[in-house]
C-alpha cells in the first residue's frame, strides 16, 4: 500500500511539471471535468471533439453515460459538468427547469440547428406528385393510410415526450391524417427502414443532424412557415380558428454547463461556450459513423486534424 | 339441461353480470352523454385528488432541507453511496481498468486489469469445484463467447455490477427475512413493501434515487439492489420456517442463545433453499442491465441500446445474447454451488497451497498471464483482429422476411385487430367506472371475503382520484389480451413437454432464453414487421411473459400424483381420458399460478411497451421520466402495482379455493 502511494505521489509529480509548461491549467483544477454522453451517434461525437479538444489544453477529461433529461438532477448537484446537445426542440423545458435553479448554466448554442418536420421518402413523389407542397397531403390521404387508419392518412409522430403539436397541426390544417405516435425513436426509424426496404408509403417525423435524411432519400413537407405567432395566435394563418396552422419552428441545440464550472476550470468554460460546429460537418460524420461503419474515434480524429485552426482558436 | 343445472348461483351472477357489463360498453358512453352524466365515464371533478405534485414536493424537500441536525438528508444518502462505490471501484479495477493513477491521458497504469484467460480459468475451476469438468468446461466455453464475440470489456463492466449487486441483495435480503421470521409483526409490516418493490415498475422511482443517491453506477446498482431483493426476503423467511423441528430442537437442548440460534444453527440447516434464493438475486439482477445502463451503468446494457439505436439488429443480439450467456453461466454456477454436498474436512493436507489447489492454480495464471501480457498483449486482452461477428446477417435476414412476407403478416395481424383486439379494447373503454369497481369489489368479496374486497376497492379507487382511469384501462385490455394469447399458446406446449423428455428440454432452454434476453433485442425487428401500435406492443410482452405459463403448466403436470394416475389406468381410462380427467384438473391450482405469473411478467413489461408506443400507465411513467417528475411517476407506477396486486390477490383465492375443492390442500 505504502509502495503504490509512493509511486502515486511520484507520477503527480511527474504530472505536475509536465503540465505546469500550459499555462493554462497553472490555476485550476486537476480534477477530470465529466463530460455526458448519450445514445446517439451526433452526440457522442461532439462530446467526443470537445473532449479532445480540452484535453489538448491539459485539462483531464471523464465521460459518463447518463440519460438526457434524467441527466440534469446530476447537473444540478455537480455530479456532473457538462453536457453538450440539449435540443431546443426536445429539451428546453428540462433546461430552463435546471437553470431556474441557478446551478445550471446555458453555455449557448453549438452553432448547430435542430430540424423537425414530417418527412416523406422520395418514391413516394411518383404516387403524389404534388409533394413536398402540405396541400398535396390530403388529396394523397388514401396512399398513406394502412388497415388501422384506412381511409384516411397514417402520420407516425415521434414520442409524446418530444411534444410537437402534431396532433393539433392535424386538425389545424384539416389534414385528413390519424397521428400515431412511436414510443422511441429507435421505432420511429424502425417503421422507416422496414418501409423503405418496400418502398411503401410513409410519412412520419424525421429530424436532422441524424443519420436517417442521410441514408434514405426524402424530403420535408413544406408547411407555412413558423411564426411565433403561429403557435400563439389562432387568428395567423390558414386557419382563423386555431393555433398551429404552421410547419414546426426550427431552433438551435444548446450547451449546458453545472454552474461550479466557471470557478474550477474557467479556461475549459471559456472553451466550451466558444464550441462551434456546423449542420453539414456534423451530418457527414454521422453518416461516416453510422452509415460506413467507421469507428468514431477515428473520424473524430481525423475531424481534428482538418479543423486545428477552428479548435484552436477556442483554447486560446 | 344438465349443463344449465351444472351452473352454480354465482356462475349464474357472472353471467349476469357480463350481459349487463355488454351492454353498458356499448350503450352507456352515449347514453351519459346525453343525460349530462359524463362523471360516469371519467373521474368526477369532485373526487379528484392527485398527491403527484404532493410527492414531488416532499421529495424536493427532502433533497434541499431535510436534516437529521449534524447533517443533512443528502448527505446521509451520500454517504451511503461512497460506501457501495468503493467495493465496486475495487473489482471494476480487477475487471477492466485495471489500477491507474492520475487522469484522462495522462494515466498510468499501475496494475492491469486480471487477463481474459485468467478469469476464464478462474470460471472453470469454480465450475469443476462446485460440480465436475462438465460444468466447468460449459461456463468457460460461455466466457468464451464473451471474448470472441468482442463483448469482454462490456461484460466485465456487466460483471462487476452484478458482484456487488448480487452480495448486497443477498445480505440485505437475508437480515431482513430472518427478522420477518423472527417477528410475526415485521413480517407483517414488511409484506406488502415486498409486493410494491416487485410491481412498482423501476422507471418510476429512478428519479428520486438520482436525486439522492448521485449519478452514476452506484444509482444503478441501488435501483438493481431494490428489485432484486423482494425473493431473497421471501425464501429465507421460506426456508426457516421449513428447517425440520428436530434440529431445531437440538439447538435448543445444546443451549443455543437466540443469536447461535439463527445463525450456527438454522441458517446453516436451511442453506440449501436459500441457494435458490441467491440464484434468483443473480437472474433478477441480470434483468435489470439494460434499464441500469440508462442512467450510467454502461456494459452490455449500453451496448444493446447503441445498437438498437442505429437499427443494428445483430450487433443488439450479439450484445444481448451475451448477456443470455452470462446469466446462463451464473445461474448454473450458483446452482452447482447449491446442490454441492458439504466438503469433507477430515483428510486436508496441512499446506495452504495443496489445500487450495484451484486457488493457488488461478492465481498463479493470473500473475503469469500479467506478466506475460506485458510482452505478448494477445495475453492480456484477447486481440480486436480474432473477433468474430453476424454482421449484417441478421438485418438482411428481416430485410427478407420484410420484403417477401409482409403481406401476409398483414394480413395476419389485421384480423386479430379486427376480431380480438379492438373490440375488447372498445369493451373495457366503453365501461362505466362504478359498475366496474362495483363488480371487482364483488369478486374480492366471494373469493377472499371482506379483507380482499376492502383491498380491492381502495386500490381502485386510488386509481380513480388520481385521474388515471382510462390508461388503467388501456393497461388491463393490453395485459389481458397478451396474458390470454400466452395462456393459449404457453399451456399446452406445457402439458405436451411434460409428456415427452427431449421436447423438455428443447422448450426449457428456449424459455430459459426467452426470459432473460433483453427485450429491447426484437423490439426493432417487431415494429418493422408489424408497425407501432399495440399489436407490436402485445407481441412484445407474449414473448416475454410465455415463460411462466409453460413452465408451470408442465410443472403442474408432472408433480400429478402417479398414484392417481395408476389408479385411472386400471380403471381402464383412454390417454386422451387420462389428460382430461385426471392430469388436468389436478394440475389446475399449478396453472393458475402460471397464469398469476404471466400477468405479473406482463405487468412488469408495460414500461417496454411504451416505448414502442402505446398510451397506458406504462406511458405515463415514461414520460414522468423523461420529465424528471417524481411525483406523476411514482403515482402511475402504484397504479400498476395495484393493477398487478389485485390480479395477484383474486387469482391465488381462486387457487386455493380449488385446491381445497380438490381435496390437495388438506393433503399438503
Amino acid at each position: 500500500m505504502l509502495k503504490t502511494h509512493f509511486l502515486g505521489a511520484a507520477f503527480a509529480g511527474a504530472l505536475a511539471i509536465g503540465l505546469s509548461a500550459s499555462p493554462v491549467l497553472a490555476a485550476e483544477s486537476e480534477e477530470p471535468i465529466k463530460l455526458t454522453l448519450h445514445d446517439w451517434t451526433g452526440q457522442l461525437i461532439t462530446t467526443n471533439i470537445m473532449g479532445e479538444v480540452l484535453k489538448k489544453a491539459g485539462y483531464n477529461i471523464d465521460y459518463v453515460q447518463a440519460d438526457y433529461i434524467a441527466q440534469f438532477a446530476g447537473l444540478k448537484t455537480g455530479d456532473l459538468h457538462v453536457a453538450m446537445e440539449i435540443w431546443e426542440t426536445t429539451g428546453r423545458e428540462a433546461m430552463d427547469e435546471a437553470t431556474a435553479t441557478g446551478n445550471v448554466e446555458n453555455l449557448g448554442e453549438t452553432g448547430m440547428q435542430a430540424i423537425e418536420e414530417w418527412w416523406f421518402p422520395a418514391y413516394m413523389k411518383d404516387v403524389c406528385p404534388g409533394l413536398p407542397n402540405w396541400e398535396a397531403l390530403n388529396d394523397c390521404a388514401e396512399d398513406f393510410s394502412t388497415p388501422e387508419t384506412a381511409p384516411s392518412g397514417r402520420y407516425l409522430g415521434g414520442p409524446v415526450t418530444w411534444g410537437g403539436f402534431d396532433d393539433e397541426r392535424a386538425e389545424a390544417l384539416d389534414l385528413d391524417f390519424e397521428v400515431v405516435h412511436a414510443g422511441t425513436d429507435a421505432a420511429l426509424f424502425a417503421e422507416l427502414e422496414s418501409a423503405y426496404q418496400r418502398q411503401a408509403p410513409i410519412l412520419l417525423w424525421v429530424y436532422a443532424p441524424h443519420w436517417a435524411p442521410v441514408k434514405f432519400a426524402g424530403e420535408w413537407i413544406e408547411f407555412p412557415k413558423y411564426e411565433a405567432a403561429c403557435y400563439e395566435d389562432p387568428s395567423w394563418g390558414v386557419n382563423p380558428d386555431m393555433a398551429y396552422d404552421c410547419g414546426k419552428p426550427r431552433g438551435p441545440i444548446w450547451k449546458v454547463a453545472w454552474s461550479g464550472v466557471k470557478d474550477k476550470w474557467p479556461g475549459a468554460h471559456d472553451a466550451i461556450t466558444k464550441f462551434k460546429i456546423s449542420n453539414e460537418d456534423m451530418g457527414a460524420m454521422v453518416a461516416a459513423v453510422d452509415l460506413e461503419g467507421k469507428d468514431l474515434d477515428a473520424v473524430v480524429a481525423e475531424w481534428m486534424n482538418n479543423n486545428e485552426a477552428t479548435w484552436k482558436a477556442w483554447i486560446e | 339441461m344438465w349443463l344449465l343445472r351444472a351452473i352454480s348461483p354465482s356462475g349464474w351472477f357472472w353471467i349476469g353480470a357480463f350481459g349487463i357489463s355488454l351492454f353498458l360498453a356499448e350503450h352507456a358512453k352515449s347514453w351519459s352523454r346525453a343525460h349530462d352524466m359524463r362523471w360516469l365515464m371519467d373521474t368526477p371533478r369532485a373526487i379528484r385528488f392527485p398527491i403527484k405534485d404532493d410527492i414531488s414536493d416532499f421529495m424536493d424537500w427532502l433533497v434541499n432541507s431535510a436534516t437529521f441536525g449534524l447533517f443533512t438528508f443528502t448527505q446521509f444518502t451520500r454517504a451511503i453511496s461512497w460506501l457501495i462505490e468503493q467495493p465496486y471501484l475495487l473489482v471494476k479495477s480487477m475487471l477492466v481498468t485495471g489500477w491507474v493513477q492520475g487522469f484522462g491521458d495522462n494515466a498510468v497504469q499501475l496494475l492491469p486489469p486480471f487477463s481474459w484467460i485468467a478469469v476464464i480459468v478462474t470460471v472453470f475451476a469454480m465450475g469443476y469445484y462446485a460440480r465436475n469438468l462438465w460444468l466447468g468446461l460449459f461456463v468457460a466455453a460461455c466466457f468464451l463467447y464473451l471474448a470472441i464475440f468482442g463483448q469482454w470489456e462490456s461484460a466485465m463492466v456487466t460483471l462487476s455490477s452484478i458482484l456487488i449487486a448480487v452480495p448486497i441483495g443477498v445480505a440485505g435480503g437475508l437480515l431482513l427475512g430472518v427478522l420477518a421470521y423472527r417477528w410475526r409483526w415485521f413480517n407483517m409490516a414488511i409484506s406488502p413493501v415486498l409486493d410494491l418493490m416487485q410491481t412498482v415498475p423501476i422507471f418510476a422511482y429512478l428519479v428520486p434515487i438520482l436525486f439522492l443517491f448521485g449519478f452514476g453506477p452506484v444509482a444503478a446498482l441501488l435501483a438493481t439492489i431494490i428489485y432484486a431483493m423482494p425473493p431473497m426476503v421471501r425464501i429465507t423467511t421460506l426456508a426457516l420456517k421449513s428447517v425440520p423441528e428436530e434440529i431445531r430442537e437440538f439447538g435448543l437442548m445444546a443451549g443455543c442463545t437466540n443469536r447461535q440460534m439463527t445463525w450456527k444453527v438454522l441458517v446453516p440447516a436451511a442453506n440449501r433453499s436459500l441457494m435458490v434464493g441467491v440464484n434468483q438475486v443473480i437472474m433478477l439482477s441480470l434483468n435489470m442491465v439494460i434499464i441500469a445502463s440508462m442512467i450510467g451503468a454502461g456494459g452490455l446494457g449500453y451496448d444493446v441500446l447503441t445498437s438498437l439505436r442505429r437499427l443494428d439488429i445483430g450487433g443488439g443480439l450479439e450484445a444481448g445474447v451475451a448477456i443470455v450467456v452470462l446469466a446462463i453461466a451464473l445461474d448454473r454456477l450458483s446452482q452447482a454451488f447449491a446442490d454441492r454436498n458439504p466438503p469433507d474436512h477430515s483428510a486436508l493436507p496441512a499446506s495452504p497451497v495443496r489445500r487450495h489447489p484451484w486457488i493457488t492454480t488461478c492465481l498463479l495464471v493470473a500473475l503469469g498471464t500479467g506478466i506475460a501480457g506485458l510482452f505478448l498483449p494477445a495475453l492480456q486482452t484477447y486481440p480486436r483482429e480474432l473477433w468474430i461477428t453476424t454482421g449484417n446477417f441478421w438485418s438482411k435476414l428481416v430485410e427478407y422476411i420484410n420484403v417477401n412476407f409482409f403481406d401476409q403478416i398483414e394480413a395476419v395481424k389485421t384480423f386479430m385487430l379486427v376480431t380480438f383486439l379492438v373490440p375488447v379494447k372498445r369493451f373495457l373503454l366503453g365501461l362505466p367506472w362504478p359498475w366496474v369497481i362495483a363488480l371487482l369489489t364483488y369478486a374480492g368479496w366471494q373469493l377472499g371475503r371482506w379483507r380482499l374486497a376492502l383491498l380491492v376497492l381502495l386500490m381502485s379507487l386510488f386509481i380513480l382520484v388520481n385521474d388515471l382511469w382510462d390508461k388503467a384501462m388501456v393497461t388491463v385490455y393490453l395485459v389481458g389480451v397478451s396474458v390470454v394469447i400466452a395462456s393459449l399458446i404457453g399451456i399446452p406446449i406445457g402439458i405436451w413437454s411434460a409428456q415427452h423428455k427431449r421436447a423438455d428440454r428443447v422448450v426449457a432452454a428456449i424459455i430459459d432464453t426467452l426470459q432473460t434476453l433483453p427485450s429491447f433485442v426484437y423490439l426493432i425487428p417487431v415494429v418493422m414487421l408489424f408497425r407501432v401500435g399495440d399489436f407490436s406492443a402485445m407481441i412484445a410482452v407474449v414473448l416475454y411473459a410465455l415463460a411462466p405459463a409453460i413452465r408451470y403448466a408442465s410443472h403442474g403436470i408432472k408433480t400429478v400424483d402417479p398414484q392417481l394416475i395408476e389408479a385411472g389406468v386400471v380403471s381402464g381410462c383412454t390417454r386422451r381420458q387420462l389428460l382430461w380427467r385426471i392430469r388436468l384438473p389436478l394440475a389446475l391450482p399449478e396453472i393458475m399460478l402460471g397464469i398469476n405469473q404471466t400477468i405479473m411478467l406482463a405487468i412488469s413489461m408495460l414500461v417496454i411497451t411504451a416505448l414502442v408506443g402505446t398510451r397506458e400507465l406504462g406511458q405515463e411513467v415514461y414520460i414522468a421520466l423523461t420529465k424528471a417528475d417524481t411525483g406523476r411517476g411514482i403515482v402511475a407506477g402504484l397504479s400498476i402495482a395495484f393493477i398487478a396486486i389485485i390480479a395477484d390477490r383474486m387469482i391465488a383465492a381462486g387457487a386455493t379455493r380449488a385446491r381445497k375443492r380438490l381435496g390437495l390442500e388438506a393433503a399438503r
